[in-house]
């Protein structure tokens, strides 16, 4: 089944050709939610068909591995892949109410498409360059997406993301061409094959230390990651939540896919920085949060936060660890775009984005104050939710691995998480409102009121309840990114998968 | 600014260049040219008309929006692929047919997505040459 | 040949990244594609230098005739340019917007969006 492994790919595109061609808002947001639709399909679709086949490759153009473009799908690319259809759904449901028509007429739409298949391209390919590529496309739908609107704080937000994110793609190119430089090849897996075969240098270091810095940077991972808090809560709601669930992500899956296959030989030195940088983010991360009174940035120094937990499984490089990873990445995009989304609900029903002016919303709408509670807790590591288990997996990883220091700075970070998450239930649910009696802001919005409810409340309580019934079903997920895990931990599959057999 | 050696200039260069652009884009498979190349020519063939005439002339001589064009290019590029996909080839893999008109001429997908890529580059460059003019 | 172009990537990231440490937000877009040349010549020279020997196979040859230039990083560094060019004109349109709506070009009084 070639044509599974196109199709993420090919529908993001065509959906944005569409919006690009009949430009009417009405028509976008009906493309849109088939489209993306249709990408959570085909995404499913590939993950059983890698579950029962094995890792799928794709030349692109006829041209064979290691000289064309290959498209590869392990289980740890096609889980991503239908998170990434999942979240965009979600977001683009979302979206039909919440996005102003102003930032519709400036092709809201079309980009998210773009930028979708540019996360969907960099998680299928099994080419350095193409990657960079993907990286790009990506890059720049979503610097659009930061600006779109022009507001005041988004152009200052815009400059800083767009700026880092260049440095980092300069520093990707360099990395790329001290590969090429050494061993002559950017296919992945002939990659794998041929630094095997250089003796550790001084060189491979670099060109590891430099992907390190530029996914690092796309990542957010520890002293690269000041450009997140602050660009993450400028723009409109749905494109922070899109964000928050993609794009670190795919940074983080570029680490993984890179130190899993390619810079495996001093797995000391690396692995043993990875780890370091894991723990130091994440306390940096929640020590940002504790200090913050906005519900976004509170928000945005959680994501930095989580990272850390992510590359904390990499860093161990345990066939455990890696599967804890894959199980935080899952959950975390689920937990954080719900809580984004649940920020963007509030913000409607209270017009602000301020802790201080916030309040008294457990007696307003309850129901809104238990999905919160689902994915804050979550977050937090709270059993039986999914971020219970997963960080419950990290934790075993640690412990069999004796890394005692990073499992006491993770279990310390999980409080602190509590902390902050609590600071906000206090904050926005709990105390009373300070603004009460005063008027209510006004609402503007095209549909009515129980439409715009429903399409805003219908993915919070869809991601909620798979928070949920991933916590309680959660050996046959832990199964499948086990498998995953297994795969990365064993890139001779991989590489057969791309190359075929070796003689 | 209107200076009537460069309006009456341009009047005639559109063409001209519009035509360099085509020949850019259709010898672009073994010899320098293609599509990026050519749709940067056109694109400044446009520019160049903005210039001499103001950009609201500019968009009514380009007929289209710039992202119709952007919009097409991408169709096209992606054609060019699915051509290929579904004679039951790889994905993007070149076909090649010879037409002969009155001159032999290699005609093939690859072509194809260079014409895409001349749209897409005429409709993203003037898009931005535009907004920044009108600002 | 080879050492002089090392120096010269040397050259364009030390003034990249110069520039980008300046206050003024101009000179940060100017840094950026200066860094960016750098990557890309840096790119461009993994291939190494051969004078005179493009890679083009003459009629009934398997190969071409060696010494040959490693096509490769050729296109690599075009497709780089070409998203390097994209992405430049963005930022350039971005700068103008930010300049006019903030009415700086400061990047020391764009720190809003640090603090609450």
């Amino acid at each position: 089944m070639k044509v599974l492994l196109l199709l993420p790919l090919l529908i993001p595109l065509l959906t944005a050709i569409i919006s690009l061609l009949v430009w009417d808002r009405r028509l976008q947001r009906i493309f849109g939610v088939i489209g993306m639709a249709g990408l959570l399909g085909s995404a499913v679709g590939l993950l059983r068909t890698v579950c029962k086949e094995g890792i799928q490759a794709v030349q692109v153009g006829g041209w064979p591995a290691p000289f064309g473009i290959t498209l590869v799908a392990d289980v740890f690319a096609a889980i991503m892949v239908v998170m990434a259809g999942l979240m965009g759904l979600a977001v683009m449901v979302y979206s039909l109410t919440s996005m102003d028509k102003r930032r519709e007429s400036f092709g809201y739409y079309p980009l998210t498409h773009i930028m979708l298949m540019g996360v969907c391209g960099s998680f299928l390919t099994g080419d350095i360059f193409n990657l960079y590529v993907w990286f790009e496309v990506m890059l720049i739908a979503s610097f659009v997406l930061t600006e779109l609107g022009s507001e005041k704080a988004q152009l200052e937000g815009a400059i800083k993301y767009v700026t880092l994110n260049l440095v980092s793609s300069a520093l990707f190119l360099t990395a790329v061409g001290v590969l090429y430089g050494m061993v002559g090849t950017l296919n992945m897996a002939d990659l794998a094959n041929q630094l095997a075969k250089v003796k550790p240098s001084g060189l491979v270091t670099t060109a590891s230390m430099l992907f390190f810095l530029a996914f690092g940077i796309k990542a957010a991972v520890f002293p690269l990651f000041f450009w997140l808090p602050a660009s993450y809560h400028t723009p409109p709601v749905s494109v922070s939540a899109i964000f928050a669930a993609l794009l670190t992500k795919v940074g983080v899956y570029a680490l993984i896919r890179v130190f899993s296959l390619l810079f495996t030989g001093q797995t000391a030195a690396t692995h043993g920085l990875i780890l370091a940088v894991a723990g130091l983010t994440m306390a940096t991360g929640v020590l940002g949060a504790v200090a913050q009174n906005d519900f976004r940035r509170l928000l945005s120094f959680h994501i930095v936060s989580q990272i850390g937990y992510m590359i904390m499984g990499l860093g161990l490089f345990t066939p455990l660890g890696l599967a804890g990873s894959i199980f935080h990445i899952v959950h975390n995009m689920l937990a954080k775009t719900n809580l984004f989304l649940i920020s963007g609900v509030v913000h409607r029903v209270k017009g602000t984005y301020q802790l201080s002016s916030l309040g008294g919303l457990s007696r307003s709408s309850p129901g809104l104050a238990i999905l919160f509670l689902v994915s804050a807790f979550s977050l937090a590591g709270m059993p039986p939710l999914s971020g219970f288990w997963s960080k419950l997996i990290l934790v075993q990883a640690g412990l069999q691995a004796r890394e005692y220091t990073i499992v006491a700075v993770a279990l310390v970070v999980s409080l602190l998480t509590l902390y902050s998450m609590t600071k906000i239930w206090n904050e926005v649910f709990w105390k009373t409102d300070p603004a009460e009696g005063e008027q209510e802001p006004a609402k503007t919005d095209s549909f009515g009121e129980a439409e715009s409810s429903l399409a805003l409340l219908a993915p919070i309580v869809v991601i909620g309840c798979l928070i949920v019934s991933i916590g309680l079903a959660a050996q046959p997920v832990f199964a499948l990114f086990e498998k995953a895990a297994h795969q990365l931990m064993n890139p001779a599959e991989y590489i057969r998968a791309v190359l075929g057999e070796l003689p | 600014m209107t200076s009537l050696i460069l309006s009456t200039a341009t009047t005639y260069l559109l063409p001209l260049l519009l035509l360099l652009s085509v020949y850019l884009l259709l010898h672009g498979h073994d010899v320098p040219g293609g599509g990026f190349v050519g749709g940067v020519v056109a694109a400044a063939a446009f520019a160049l008309y903005a210039i001499a005439h103001g950009v609201e002339e500019a968009r009514r001589v380009l007929h289209t929006h710039p992202r119709t064009l952007i919009g097409l290019g991408l169709l096209t590029a992606l054609l060019s692929g699915v051509i290929a996909f579904v004679s039951n080839e790889p994905f993007l893999k070149g076909l090649w047919t010879t037409v002969t008109l009155p001159v032999e001429w290699k005609l093939g997908t690859p072509t194809l997505f260079d014409v895409g890529v001349y749209l897409v580059v005429v409709g993203v460059t003037l898009m931005i040459i535009f907004s920044v003019a009108e600002d | 040949m080879q050492t002089v172009m090392a120096f010269v990537v040397g050259a364009l990231y030390a003034a990249g990244l110069y520039l980008m440490m300046r206050r003024s937000i101009f000179k940060l877009i100017i840094g950026l594609a200066l860094l960016s040349h750098g990557s890309n010549l840096f790119l461009f020279l993994m291939g190494y230098l051969t004078r005179g020997g493009p890679p083009i196979t003459p009629p009934e040859a398997v190969r071409p005739v060696a010494p040959f230039a490693d096509p490769l990083p050729q296109a690599l560094i075009l497709t780089a340019i070409v998203i390097g060019f994209g992405v430049q004109a963005f930022a350039v349109v971005l700068i103008r917007r930010a300049h006019e709506t903030l009415g700086t070009d400061d990047l020391d009084k764009m720190q809003s969006t640090d603090v609450d």
